[in-house]
């Protein structure tokens, strides 16, 4: 075995991040990350807060109903809509790729496009309902 | 022949399989609360009380948010240990991910089966 050193300085190193052109998957993947970070920091406390305004009383319930009515909720369901939706379907890929299903790269490609069209759409007709 | 010298902590495939499974049962769940929605769409506060009356739903709902926290702390602390290098703050954002995912669990309890 060599040692990693040796071989690590011979590789060409593109660590400049505007140069790098991600493939499809590659961005299906880093907003799998980024929407699951935001989920963590954004979407946990919230729907928290959320479940126990809806279910503590007729008043808190009512309350709740009116803060969600105002254009800033609004907008921050829409984007934690997205997050949701676009972790949801990625995910589902990430499971039907474990099963070996569709891992040959024209596929691959072809459903890590759906996945992101679909989670845009999907969060254009939340959008739209909720608006 | 190769001899391969495995090291870690063989905690990868045990989160592998529970990243997995928690993110499957999560999706059932939404189904189910998707589908009281798409029903109720314009559901009181009675149809909701009505709803979270029953300790199936109840249940339901915890089995989703264990899942959740379960599945957070395993992605989170991919993302520390990939993105966060020096030890002493990965540690400390790490302690803090455990604390706040332990609060929401209670958190969570307490507002299923409140008194």
């Amino acid at each position: 075995m060599s040692t990693p050193s040796a071989v690590a300085k011979k590789r060409p190193k593109h660590l400049d991040l505007p140069k790098i052109r991600l493939p499809i998957p590659g961005v299906v993947s880093i907003l799998h990350r980024i929407s699951g970070t935001v989920m963590f920091l954004v979407l946990i406390p919230v729907l928290l807060r959320c479940l126990d305004s809806s279910l503590a009383s007729q008043e808190s319930f009512e309350d709740l109903r009116f803060q969600l009515g105002s254009w800033v909720a609004k907008l921050v369901v829409i984007g934690l809509s997205w997050a949701f939706i676009h972790h949801f379907l990625a995910g589902i890929r990430y499971l039907l790729l474990d099963l070996h299903i569709g891992i040959d790269l024209p596929t691959t490609r072809f459903w890590s496009k759906v996945v992101l069209v679909a989670g845009m759409l999907l969060t254009l007709l939340v959008a739209v309902a909720i608006w | 022949m190769v001899k391969r010298i495995v090291v870690g902590a063989h905690y990868g495939l045990r989160d592998w399989l529970m990243q997995r499974v928690t993110a499957v049962v999560m999706l059932l769940a939404t189904l189910v609360f998707a589908a009281f929605f798409l029903t109720h769409p314009s559901a009181q506060f009675e149809d909701w009380q009505w709803f979270f009356s029953y300790q199936a739903v109840r249940v339901l709902a915890l089995l989703f948010f264990l899942s959740l926290y379960l599945h957070a702390w395993v992605g989170v602390r991919d993302i520390l240990m990939d993105y966060i290098q020096p030890v002493g703050v990965r540690l400390t954002l790490q302690v803090a991910t455990i604390v706040a995912l332990v609060s929401y669990a209670l958190w969570t309890v307490s507002i299923l089966w409140r008194g």
